[in-house]
């Protein structure tokens, strides 16, 4: 049994689920107040929404961080040679 | 499963290794470049159909950029409407039966990025001069000079992470799910990577303009800002 390329698995199966974890917060917090806002304000709906996009984005990025990482270890892993 | 970081060569050009990304680029490339001749090459007062959805297009994106930015868009027009263009046509190439979209190689996207970080320089550089451009690194007081340096560096790269990552996974998870259920399951999918490449591409034309724009601001001094506020 490689131990080495089990933990290799185990850590991207833990990257994802984890490294989905706190963007999916964040994205739902981010959500949830735009639309608050644009209950409040509908006349501004278009930049809030543009902007929302954008954050999201930058949310994402962090989960997709994560899903690189996890990859590395399943395909270019520098430690299994 | 092939790994979805690496690319094979379809066949050699002389000692440069073409893969099908590169392949699939240069078409992409040369129906955009062809296109915008053949549409623009009898332009008129009284818009034909042709004309009149291409200036759609252009006002929509001149708008985009001016509400994301404040700018005037007649010089970012080119650069950036061609960005979100070609990465929308990339993104979207994944339609055609055997095309995997070129974004989802690592080389594509760096690529685009690399321009992105050598534009912000140029239009830096042209909008507020050498030291102007320069500047911009100590805004708001010099303490932030390498914050700013490391920032310049590590936007590019995460705009590069997150234009792979996002068009990959969806490439990923189609061929998982075909691989695992059958011919027709992954259409629902696919439909969401038409969304995705949709929102990805704009928000890779918007970050690029917003990193050039600030950059422009962060040189200039407050009282050219608005007088240039006061043009637009």
């Amino acid at each position: 049994m490689d131990y080495l390329a089990l933990a290799s698995i185990l850590g991207a199966a833990f990257a994802v689920s984890f490294g989905a974890l706190g963007p999916a917060i964040a994205e739902g917090r981010a959500v949830a107040s735009a639309m608050d806002a644009i209950a409040r304000q509908p006349e501004a709906a278009n930049s809030i929404s543009r902007t929302l996009f954008v954050g999201l984005a930058m949310i994402e990025t962090t989960a997709i961080y994560c899903l690189v990482i996890a990859l590395l270890l399943l395909f270019a892993n520098p430690l299994l040679g | 499963m092939n790994s979805p970081l690496e690319s094979e060569a379809l066949f050699e050009l002389g000692p440069i290794p073409v893969t099908q990304a590169i392949l699939t680029t240069w078409v992409i490339m040369a129906l955009l470049v062809l296109g915008a001749y053949v549409l623009t090459r009898r332009l008129t007062l009284r818009p034909t159909r042709w004309q009149a959805a291409i200036e759609l297009i252009v006002a929509t994106l001149d708008t985009q950029i001016a509400e994301t930015t404040g700018a005037r868009p007649a010089p970012y027009r080119a650069f950036i409407g061609t960005l979100f263009i070609f990465i929308l046509a990339a993104n979207w190439s994944s339609l055609l039966p055997g095309v995997e979209p070129p974004t989802a190689q690592l080389e594509t996207d760096a690529a685009l990025a690399l321009l992105v970080f050598v534009s912000v320089i140029w239009f830096g550089v042209r909008g507020d001069g050498v030291g102007g451009y320069l500047k911009s690194f100590a805004a708001p007081n010099p303490l932030m000079i390498p914050l700013n340096i490391l920032q310049s560096l590590t936007r590019v790269f995460s705009m590069f992470v997150r234009l792979f990552g996002n068009v990959m996974s969806g490439v990923f998870v189609i061929g998982i799910v075909a691989s695992l259920a059958g011919l027709l399951v992954p259409i629902p999918l696919m439909a969401l990577d038409l969304l995705t490449g949709l929102v990805q591409a704009y928000i890779f034309a918007v970050l690029a303009m917003v990193f050039i724009a600030s950059t422009v601001a962060d040189g200039t001094s407050k009282q050219s800002l608005t007088e240039n506020q006061k043009e637009t």
